[in-house]
């Protein structure tokens, strides 16, 4: 792994998102509680809703758009055959560490 | 032979060392001790007892003199090193120098502190020592003010023992949550409740500017600008390792003096133990790793092999009566359950986290009782799988059952209000039902609760429920949703009866049965609470869905629309301009005159809301909050300015509504119009509120509806003047903030509880200068452009990092 600085845990709101342009598209950070911050792909598989915009609770977040609910330790959708991608990430120092070998580009070769 | 063996510092960790050497081998070393304090070891974790006066200091001191004599350790207590040479292994004491074969740093911390103006004054202490403690005693001897900057673990030791001595102290947190170390948000909030019943007054998110005093401490100064009037202030923020011996002698050091598992420092022949040193890049500041790595130390002196490994390490708070347990990883990380029990009649919280089949983590409030089995799990790293549907029960639990669901009802107390109308009562409910009174219809009969509004008919069934067991059927009421038993109206009742002024008191006292809530019970008790207290609790955007969060509609590509507030329907060129220029500048690639007589910016991308608002607010243009559940609009037609029939100035009223009315947190979306006349052109007759003008003065209907339902308004009253028709309408509007459903429009609310009631309520003159009164003081605070705010913060609305850059390796 290799794990790439993003940000002070502060940045994020408790018991909310922000997000982060990636080779992937946009991943999202997710602040539950002081300290406990999760990432995952900010693309709703239902029809695309940022869910870096949803209302976070417990390790769960809603969908802004049609409320779907996503574990954000699984990434499955609750009561749906769906899953978002969840990507390591860490909290050391207030500092928020993700790992970049999955979403960094690709270099050419 | 005997080996000359120096120990700077008495303190805890050399304490054990000395005792595990002498035990051992009482003829290996030569013992020379210095300490800056003039006395030797005393048990430093019951200074808080001592403070407090349950303890006097001859009761915590663990070696005395005789001790150190009958070991032959030669002391030299009031005597603080002042340099180690490691070239010719001689220790400088203040009084002359010692020569060593060994030499063991143990210094201990120094208390952290903030470097703000007046940090030096007299009346500024910290907590460390005994002399630091019978300062704070002789100071509180005087009475007075206390302000304990920090609510950590210390601090608040210090604030307890402060105020058993009878001082009037504030507790200055710069976090959200007391101890948010060690505690999560709902046991922070028990601790803090505690905390708050003997008195002291809790300040979270604040954060010291300065202390304030002409030649003694006499105020801190916070952010913000208020002051707290103090004649101590306790300074608790944190400790950092004293290392400064270390250093000047050429050791390597990094936050503490770095050690080997041996506790080895960087030169052979000296060792460093306690809170002095970072091992593995971490730092100590609880008593049980410093014994292990004293008894490790010990043995590697008399060269027996042992090595020093970090432990998890439970927390507990020296604060009678407020019973907490910590312990193990309790928030970071992915892959985490939670298990969340709360007992709110007994004021418990506990709280289990588990990854995989192992327990990683636990909080616990009022009932510890339990703490030690959990701790013991998280160490053992005991697989949990089979027990995990009872792990929380504990130990003891075998075949029991879990919380009762009526559990928040019964722990009720008798006096706690269940009928806000007739002022009614649960000892009342009660006596009504045991003398007989045995279903609502008879519970109304004899209490008169739940015979007005109704909202409270829940809360009476559960007291009925309560009360008679099985032998009454209750009806099935929908409760809000997975997380707790309760109905809406039964969730606002208690949020009022009981006081209940945040979010960790709703989830608590009221038994939520998760963390915090969903998306769809948060929101509204956001809004309850914002709506009942108004000044101790601030709105939480995270409780809110995206448009309202946002301040703009999301729309289905994730871009948003922008409708600034034209008042009552006016604009003037300069808007429109401004409005033109921002559709330029940002690309906007639909403007649309929208239903409600404004203009509407549709795909806006997300980053550049706050710069289009700021520009809009250039031009003297604020958020028209198409997006709340709030005022919208207020619609108006020409009226007598222009019409050849308007019989009021409708423009003039319709603009003065929204402008009081602008800002406000509302159940649902509210929407008012005001026509000149019975022609009607401005729609009042399916609004909210709708006002129509006549030559008499003004009538004033509501509950009108037009969306999903289509339904027209119904009378509230006729008034003669404009004064009135505004004092009507914003009564009414704080009445419906007051009792309605989130998510109630108006004309669904008045369904429930009748026209006839608001009808009531409103007549009378008095409450109705009450429920004025309430908006305006709820207004002094949201009456306010947030575009403008936002704009401000402007960084938060960009992605936090750009990685698409960053190449991979
Ligand atoms: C922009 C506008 C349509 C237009 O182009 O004219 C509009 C757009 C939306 N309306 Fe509306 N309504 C608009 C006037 C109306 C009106 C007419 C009026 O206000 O005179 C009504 C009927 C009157 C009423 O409210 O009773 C109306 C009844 C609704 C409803 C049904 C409400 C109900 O209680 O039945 C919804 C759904 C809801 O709120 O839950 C809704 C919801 C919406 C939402 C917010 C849907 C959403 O959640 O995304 C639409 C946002 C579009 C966007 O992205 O901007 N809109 N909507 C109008 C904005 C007015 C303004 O200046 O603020
Ligand atoms: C009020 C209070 C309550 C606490 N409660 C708890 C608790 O409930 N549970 C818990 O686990 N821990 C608690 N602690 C923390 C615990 O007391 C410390 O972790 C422990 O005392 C550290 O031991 P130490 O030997 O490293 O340092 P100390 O006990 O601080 O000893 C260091 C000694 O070195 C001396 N010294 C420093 N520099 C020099 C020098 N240059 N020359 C000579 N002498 C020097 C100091 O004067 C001091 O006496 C509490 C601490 C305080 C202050
Ligand atoms: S009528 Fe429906 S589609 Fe049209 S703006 Fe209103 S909510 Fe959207
Ligand atoms: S797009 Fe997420 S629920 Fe529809």
């Amino acid at each position: 792994m290799s794990w790439i600085d993003v940000g002070s845990i502060e940045e994020i709101p408790l018991r909310g998102a922000r997000k982060v342009k990636t080779a992937l598209g946009c991943v999202a950070l997710f602040r539950t509680a002081d300290a406990e911050v999760f990432a995952a792909t900010d693309r709703c598989p239902h029809k695309g809703g940022p869910l870096s915009e949803g209302i976070v609770h417990g390790q769960s977040v809603t969908c802004p758009l049609h409320n779907w609910i996503f574990d954000l330790n699984t990434g499955q959708a609750q009561g749906e055959t769906a899953t978002i991608a969840t990507f390591p990430v860490r909290v050391e120092a207030g500092r928020i560490l993700i790992d970049g070998s999955q979403l960094t580009a690709r270099s050419a070769a | 032979m005997t080996q000359k063996l120096v120990i700077i510092g008495a303190g805890m960790a050399s304490g054990r060392v000395i005792e595990t050497l002498v035990d051992a081998d009482p003829a290996a070393f030569e013992i020379t001790l210095f300490n800056a304090e003039p006395r030797g070891n005393y048990n430093r974790i019951m200074l808080s007892p001592v403070l407090s006066g349950e303890k006097q200091y001859a009761e915590i001191v663990t070696h005395d003199d005789a001790w150190y004599a009958a070991n032959n350790v030669t002391c030299r207590f009031g005597e603080p090193v002042i340099g180690i040479d490691p070239d010719s292994k001689v220790v400088q004491g203040k009084n002359g120098p010692v020569a060593y074969d060994k030499l063991i740093v143990a210094t201990g911390s120094a208390p952290f502190i903030i470097p703000v103006p007046g940090k030096d004054l007299p009346g500024v202490i910290t907590y460390r020592d005994l002399d630091d403690t019978n300062a704070m005693i002789e100071a509180s001897a005087k009475g007075g003010k206390a302000v304990v900057i920090g609510g950590g673990l210390l601090g608040l030791e210090a604030a307890a023992g402060l105020a058993e001595r009878g001082m009037d102290v504030t507790v200055v947190h710069l976090m959200g949550h007391l101890m948010e170390r060690q505690l999560d948000e709902a046991a922070g909030y028990l601790l803090r409740r505690d905390l708050e019943k003997r008195g002291i007054t809790i300040r979270t998110q604040a954060s010291t500017k300065a202390i304030l005093g002409d030649g003694k401490a006499e105020a801190v100064l916070l952010e913000g600008d208020e002051t707290l009037p103090a004649d101590l202030v306790v300074m608790a923020v944190g400790i950092r390792p004293e290392v400064r011996l270390a250093q000047e002698a050429g050791l390597d050091v990094a936050r503490g003096i770095a050690v080997t598992a041996q506790m080895q420092t960087s030169n052979p022949d000296i060792f460093a133990v306690g809170e002095c040193i970072e091992f593995d890049g971490q730092l100590f500041g609880l008593v049980a790793p410093l014994y292990d790595q004293a008894k490790v130390l010990a043995h590697t002196l008399l060269e027996s092999p042992d090595a020093f490994v970090v432990r998890d390490v439970a927390t507990k708070l020296k604060v009678t009566g407020c019973d907490l347990f910590s312990a193990g990883d309790f928030a970071e990380g992915a892959e985490r359950e939670d298990i969340v029990f709360r007992d709110p009649s007994r004021g418990v919280y506990k709280r289990l986290v588990i990854e995989g089949d192992k327990l990683v983590g636990a909080v616990m409030y009022g009932d510890t009782a339990d703490g030690n089995w959990f701790f013991q799990l998280i160490k053992d790293e005991t697989d949990i799988e089979d027990m995990r549907e009872t792990l929380i029960f504990g130990p003891a639990f075998q075949g029991g059952s879990p919380s009762d669901p009526l559990s928040a009802v019964a722990a009720l107390p008798p006096e706690a209000e269940i009928c806000g109308c007739n002022g009614i009562c649960k000892s009342t409910i009660v006596e009504a039902i045991q003398n007989g009174a045995e279903d609502l219809g008879a519970v109304k009969a004899t209490t008169k609760a739940s015979a007005s509004c109704g909202t409270c008919t829940g809360l009476v069934e559960q007291l009925l429920q309560v009360t008679l067991g099985d032998d009454f059927q209750m009806p099935t009421a929908q409760p809000i949703c997975g997380c707790c038993d309760l109905t809406h109206e039964d969730l606002r009742r208690l949020i009022k009866s009981q006081e209940l002024k945040s979010q960790e008191a709703v989830w608590q006292e009221l038994g939520w049965k998760s963390r915090n809530g969903c998306h769809v019970c948060r929101p509204a008790v956001n809004f309850y609470l914002l709506a009942d207290w108004p000044l101790e609790y601030r709105d939480d955007p995270q409780s809110r869905f995206v448009n309202e969060r946002k301040h703009a509609n999301i729309q289905k590509d994730g871009t948003f629309s922008v409708v600034p507030r034209m008042w009552g329907g006016i604009t003037n060129a300069a808007e429109l301009r401004a409005i033109a220029d921002a559709a330029d500048k940002y690309n906007v690639p639909t403007v649309k005159v929208t239903g409600g007589q404004r203009i509407d910016l549709l795909g806006v991308k997300g980053e550049d809301l706050p710069y289009i608002w700021s520009d809009l607010n250039k031009a003297g243009l604020v958020s028209g909050h198409a997006y709340s559940k709030g005022l919208r609009t207020v619609k108006t037609c020409v009226g007598t300015d222009h019409c050849r029939f308007g019989t009021q100035d409708s423009t003039g009223l319709g603009i003065k509504l929204e402008q009081i009315l602008w800002g406000s947190w509302t159940p649902h979306k509210v929407k008012l119009a005001v026509s000149g006349c019975p022609r009607n052109c401005a729609e009042a007759t399916c609004k909210d509120v709708g006002i129509i003008c006549v030559d008499s003065g003004f009538q004033v209907g509501v509950a009108g509806a037009a969306g999903m339902d289509v339904k027209e308004t119904e009378r509230l009253i006729d008034v003669p003047t404009e004064a009135e028709a505004i004092e009507w309408t914003v009564a009414f509007i704080q009445l419906y903030r007051e009792n309605a459903k989130y998510l109630d429009r108006p004309y669904k609310w008045v369904a429930k509880v009748g026209l006839e009631w608001v009808k009531d309520v409103l007549s009378d003159a008095q409450e109705r200068e009450r429920l004025v009164a309430a908006f305006e003081l709820s207004q002094s605070i949201y009456r306010k452009d947030p575009w403008a705010e936002h704009a401000a913060t402007a960084k938060a609305f960009q992605p936090m990092a750009d990685l698409t850059l960053e190449a991979a390796e």
